[in-house]
């Protein structure tokens, strides 16, 4: 079954039978085979073995497939982590004028968009303190790969190396080596001292061939950095580089990245406005304003029309690649604009208030958690002592698969980091079931 | 048709920007649990009630044009309509979840991605498929890392240093060559518009490692000479890459692994009608032939028995995105393509054909290479294709591409995609026919009936204000 009085075929092309046969007319050809321009030796039958379906049979399908999935309560974090999203979210971002638009490369009837992208902007200078933030990237681990082609770029003296820390997720250092392999650079790690950055190895690690220095706060094991001034001293006086991971809900709380000298901050802005979407992200990229002919990526900026009214527009387009070519700072095209619309929405919904108290939540969430799991004997947590937000590591007693495997048997998703070790992530979403959490941790930590 | 989009008036006290107009006063201190030193002082963001937030984004969203609003026939963006449905299917519980849980509670997840490998693959008549790469750019950069790890597993790797790309090409092609560390050698068409054979033969040789093809290339034209194309590539060790942007206008008539590619990726957003949101997400996944497969991002989902398992290719080049792509887009292209089959696939593809002859059919202006297929190139002549565009906006239109590609002067590329009736491919004839009449002054004056009156672009890069804390310098 079809809507509407589509022709057999694709739903959503609209030609009766009748409308294909005066097209052809105006065209002059006899059928619409004789349109294409394919030899013979390279033509396909047009069977790919794929059963055309109804709208509701697909839609079953998908709900059907879909649902083998075990329905988990997840306290899992590292790197994709999942707060409530306001319903608000959805029904503006899903408006079709915003969902269903291209590219604004005709700023005169794109003012809605280039505006929301505008105020992400703006909100992203805010919460990062530098002055410039573009209008999305992919994920965190490829915006952080963006910030070391930025800094190759802008240093003054040559230099190919790249320092993160031993805590690192695996996924972003190699997407990392992936983007940095072709410009020359190789990355390195430098250690880490119960959760956060050992300064000292990293003055012993750093020299002038470090083009430059990343760290995260919070870091992948759910720590607070305490010393982000001492990392970027060091990486400025070695003329670096100081690239901040972080989120937007972790920003609005924790030490602005301007006043610890980062130079860039990246990270994953769909920690507000995405659910966990099976890793999908939002790149976040903010940097300092001397940087920003090198800045990859979509930038808006204002201007005025004819008549003299304030206007949005891209701008800087001659650094991107539809112009540049492969002289452009980055080879960036589609990217995220959507969710930054997303993100938008969520950060100002919650505005000022809403998004601190987001934050302490994390702060204070994770630090009841930990004390719970703490009392079970057998268990120690958390493992570092440090400020956790969201998430921190456990120490069990016990092997660690096992119990990761026993809490999902028992509806319960953690993270197995060590054969001693677990991670868990609490925040909004799944702080109702905490207390079922821990009675359950009790049972398979024995 | 009289076409009016909305604008919402500025001023000091307006409502309709509260996020612009109250960013002064909202400022929060900080007071944390957490010692002094680790916090920041205070945060200063607009702080606004729900309803006054609906009807701001409400508002912006009426000045804003989408492929619901009406045609978008940008070519080689390839704006299609968006089935609504599959936006509730990405939003099913079961689609979004954490991407670190155990392989044996997401057999569902690992099902559907197994599938879309398995329907791109023979889509493309490839081998084998990678989802990851988070939009079509990615897809080329992540096609690129693979022929770089083949040339270096044959122990090639510092002898081929070169991709070939011709001048027709989008510029994504010679910008992710860079990124993956290459030299562009960039090949001039032909004067019919394809590849010059001849030019080639010349540029290939034993730095080649790659050769990056649109087809149909960026004026709509297949390449005919394509197996003689791919024989001189792989004669000489380099290898082929299809750049999927245009395979809407291939589905169910061709093939790029029959045609002698190696390499493509799939712009899922294009092909298979996802929104484009504005600018993302969409997703780039590539396909390759069998010798390339092991050298694929990890991981990647195989069906054991009844069951589906992930696993990391034997020499595979790591990941390309932190996690697993974009991963709601590849739902609804799951969706899309389950819900069309082969009939409803090959039916796109013809109507999207006999949608762009048509229209190149009826209009003035002079498209001067064919035959073309999904998209045709016409050149405005002696008018200026930016005010051509800007004045299409006034008849209600999305204008096309402009000024690209350069092969044709003033060009306006074109793409209609096969979602338009007739009605609607003769009232954009009408709009382009209206302002091929149109003399100077109307179109440098244009548009008229829009948000806003003609933006001044280069203002805004010679005074940059990129938020709203510079606003007022």
């Amino acid at each position: 079954m079809t809507g509407g009085n589509a022709s057999a075929g694709s739903p959503y092309a609209p030609h009766t039978a009748e409308e294909t046969t005066a097209m052809l007319d105006a065209v002059g050809v006899k059928s619409v085979e004789a349109l294409f321009d394919i030899p013979e030796s390279v033509r396909f039958d047009g069977e790919f073995g794929i059963e055309q379906r109804s709208e509701q049979a697909t839609r079953r399908d998908l709900q059907k497939t879909l649902g083998k999935n075990r329905n988990l309560t997840e306290f899992l974090g590292r790197g994709q982590y999942s707060h409530y999203v306001p319903s608000l979210v959805d029904h503006i971002a899903d408006r079709s004028e915003f969902l269903t638009s291209y590219t604004q490369y005709q700023p005169e009837v794109t003012q809605g968009f280039l505006q929301a992208l505008f105020e992400y902007q703006s909100m992203l200078v805010e919460l990062t303190g530098l002055e410039i933030a573009n209008a999305s990237m992919y994920d965190h681990a490829t915006a952080l790969a963006e910030s070391a082609l930025l800094a190759s770029r802008v240093r003054q003296t040559s230099g190919n190396k790249v320092l993160v820390p031993e805590y690192l997720l695996s996924g972003r250092k190699s997407v990392l080596e992936n983007y940095t392999e072709g410009p020359g650079l190789v990355v390195e790690e430098f250690a880490t001292d119960d959760g956060n950055v050992d300064v000292d190895a990293l003055a012993e690690s750093i020299d002038e061939d470090v083009v430059m220095v990343y760290a995260e706060n919070p870091t992948t094991r759910g720590t607070i950095e305490e010393n982000l001034t001492g990392i970027g001293d060091l990486a400025h006086e070695h003329d670096a580089l100081f690239c901040l991971g972080s989120d937007p809900v972790a920003l609005s709380l924790l030490q602005k990245p301007a006043d610890v000298g980062a130079d860039v901050v990246v990270g994953d802005a769909g920690t507000l406005g995405l659910p966990a979407s099976y890793g999908m992200g939002l790149g976040l990229f903010a940097t300092r304003e001397e940087f920003v002919r090198q800045v990859p990526g979509r930038l808006v900026g204002v201007s005025e029309d004819e008549d003299e009214n304030r206007v949005f527009t891209l701008t800087l387009q001659t650094r991107e690649q539809h112009i540049r070519r492969e002289r452009a700072t980055s080879n960036i095209c589609t990217n995220q604009a959507w969710v930054a619309l997303r993100t938008a929405i969520h950060i100002a919904y919650l505005g000022s208030s809403g998004l601190v108290e987001l934050a302490e939540n994390c702060v204070t969430l994770a630090d009841d958690l930990a004390e719970k799991l703490d009392d079970i004997s057998g268990v120690q947590a958390p493992v570092h002592d440090k400020h956790h937000f969201r998430e921190f590591v456990a120490h069990t007693d016990q092997p660690a698969p096992p119990i990761v495997a026993d809490l999902e048997e028992r509806g319960f998703a953690v993270h197995e980091v060590g054969e001693h070790e677990v991670q868990v992530c609490v925040t909004d979403v799944n702080e109702h079931a905490v207390g079922e959490f821990v009675t359950l941790f009790r049972e398979v930590a024995k | 048709m009289e076409y009016t989009q909305a604008k919402w008036e500025r001023d000091e006290d307006d409502l309709y920007e509260p996020l612009l107009s109250e960013k002064d006063g909202n400022a929060v201190e900080i007071d944390s649990s957490l010692p002094d030193e680790l916090t920041r002082d205070s945060l200063e963001l607009p702080d606004l009630s729900e309803p006054e937030l609906a009807r701001h984004y409400t508002r912006l969203s009426q000045m804003n044009y989408g492929i619901d609003s009406g045609p978008y026939p940008l070519g080689s963006c390839t704006m299609k309509y968006n089935p609504k449905f599959t936006e509730d299917v990405a939003a099913l519980p079961g689609a979004s979840i954490h991407p670190d849980r155990s392989e044996g509670s997401v057999q569902g997840t690992l099902e559907l991605m197994h599938g879309l490998q398995d329907y791109l693959a023979r889509i493309g008549g490839m081998d084998a498929v990678s989802l990851q790469p988070p939009a079509g750019a990615a897809g080329e950069f992540t096609g690129i890392l693979v022929a770089k790890a083949f040339h270096e597993a044959n122990g090639e790797g510092d002898q081929r240093t070169e991709i070939i790309v011709p001048d027709s090409a989008h510029g994504t092609n010679p910008a992710s060559a860079a990124l993956g560390g290459y030299d562009v050698v960039e090949l001039p068409s032909a004067e019919d518009g394809r590849v010059d054979l001849d030019a080639l033969s010349a540029a290939v040789g034993d730095s080649t490692a790659l050769f990056m093809l649109t087809n149909p290339n960026t004026l709509g034209l297949f390449e005919r000479d394509i197996e003689e194309i791919a024989e001189t590539v792989h004669e000489a060790g380099g290898l082929l890459y299809y750049d999927g942007a245009n395979l809407n206008a291939l589905l169910g008539r061709a093939r790029p692994g029959d045609m002698g590619f190696d390499i493509m990726h799939y712009n899922v957003h294009k092909t298979f009608a996802t929104p484009h949101g504005g600018g993302g997400p969409g997703a780039g996944p590539i396909g390759v032939g069998e010798k390339l497969a092991e050298f694929l991002p990890a991981p990647r989902v195989k069906q054991v028995e009844n069951r589906y398992e992930r696993f990391d290719p034997e020499r595979t080049i790591g990941k390309v995105h932190g996690f697993t792509g974009n991963w709601l887009v590849l739902v609804k292209t799951y969706a899309y393509i389950a819900r069309l089959g082969d009939e409803g696939l090959n039916d796109a593809s013809a109507k999207a054909v006999l949608n762009a002859n048509y229209l190149a059919s009826q209009i003035e202006y002079e498209v001067p290479f064919r035959p073309f297929h999904h998209e045709f190139v016409a050149s405005a002549g002696d008018q200026d294709a930016a005010d051509v565009a800007k004045r299409m906006l006034d008849y209600g239109v999305h204008p096309p591409t402009t000024k690209w590609p350069e092969i044709v002067s003033e060009a306006l590329m074109t793409e209609p995609t096969e979602i338009e009736n007739r009605e609607t491919l003769d009232q954009l004839a009408e709009a382009f026919n209206a302002v091929s009449d149109e003399n100077d002054e109307t179109l440098e004056s244009a548009p008229q009936k829009t948000t806003a009156k003609r933006i001044d672009q280069a203002s805004a890069a010679r005074n940059l204000r990129l938020s709203w804390q510079k606003l007022d310098e």
